[in-house]
């Protein structure tokens, strides 16, 4: 299966869809900041994984296939609940590299420059999930 | 508060930027990824970086190991729950949120801490 970019997705998005979700992440970042003044970076650490815009991703979803379905005249509530499934399982590969994120950071940030590390980390996120879904894909 | 204002603004950017990557990209399982993409922890961990230094942030960073742990194994049992039962996806994806917050946190407490 090849990858690709589809701008009709993004056509499809309202301004509203990226607002609720610059909300979410927003918020969750802001919680984690008070959440490690109170209880420390350990606690505040997990929220760093914390599904912030997942649910709001895979709703939307959801709500896109839908409606692209009852503009043919069919009923699409089954077709966008499997889209959403199928996004799920795409999120769980990218928590591959979710871990990998965060196992680079812990054991590199103290001895090299953060920018260095920060940008690496990203790039390993990106090269396991994107290696996770590709072996899931081939089997 | 100026510093809670500015994790809201940098956290709400960088989650627009992949939640708009991840729309543009296909097929939809590859999109997917970007549900999973550190966004939260690359606005925290750059702020965090700044204010509290290193070593502070890489602590945070040990603790992200148990909520990606658990991350995953929400989004896996989200997917089958979703491909099985068929429920809405706000439903499945809010309803199947405690299962990140006991996982995440009982790793965090066996093996973290």
């Amino acid at each position: 299966m090849r990858i690709g970019i589809d701008v009709s997705s993004v056509q499809r998005s309202r301004w509203g869809d990226y607002g609720l979700r610059f909300v979410f992440g927003g918020m969750v970042t802001a919680i984690t900041g008070i959440i490690a003044k109170t209880y420390g970076p350990g606690v505040a650490g997990i929220f760093l994984a914390f599904p912030a815009i997942f649910p709001a991703g895979a709703t939307l979803i959801e709500k896109h296939e839908k409606e692209k379905k009852g503009k043919a005249g069919l009923n699409g509530t089954k077709r966008g609940r499997a889209a959403a499934s199928v996004d799920a399982a795409g999120a769980a590969m990218g928590t591959l590299g979710l871990i990998a994120f965060a196992a680079l950071v812990w054991q590199l940030l103290p001895r090299h420059s953060a920018l260095t590390v920060l940008s690496g980390a990203g790039t390993a996120w990106l090269a396991i999930s994107m290696l996770a879904w590709w072996i899931r894909k081939s089997l | 508060m100026k510093e809670l204002i500015f994790r809201f603004l940098i956290g709400g950017t960088l989650v627009s930027v992949f939640a708009f990557i991840g729309d543009l990209v296909r097929p939809k399982s590859f999109a997917g990824l970007f549900g999973a993409a550190p966004s939260v922890a690359l606005a925290s961990l750059a702020l965090t970086i700044a204010t509290q230094g290193k070593a502070y942030a890489a602590v945070e960073a040990r603790s992200m190991i148990a909520g990606a742990v658990a991350f995953f194994l929400y989004a896996s049992i989200v997917s089958k729950v979703m491909m099985l039962y068929k429920p809405p996806a706000l439903a499945a994806t809010l309803g199947l949120m405690p299962v990140w917050f006991g996982a995440s946190y009982g790793l965090w407490l066996t093996l973290v801490r």
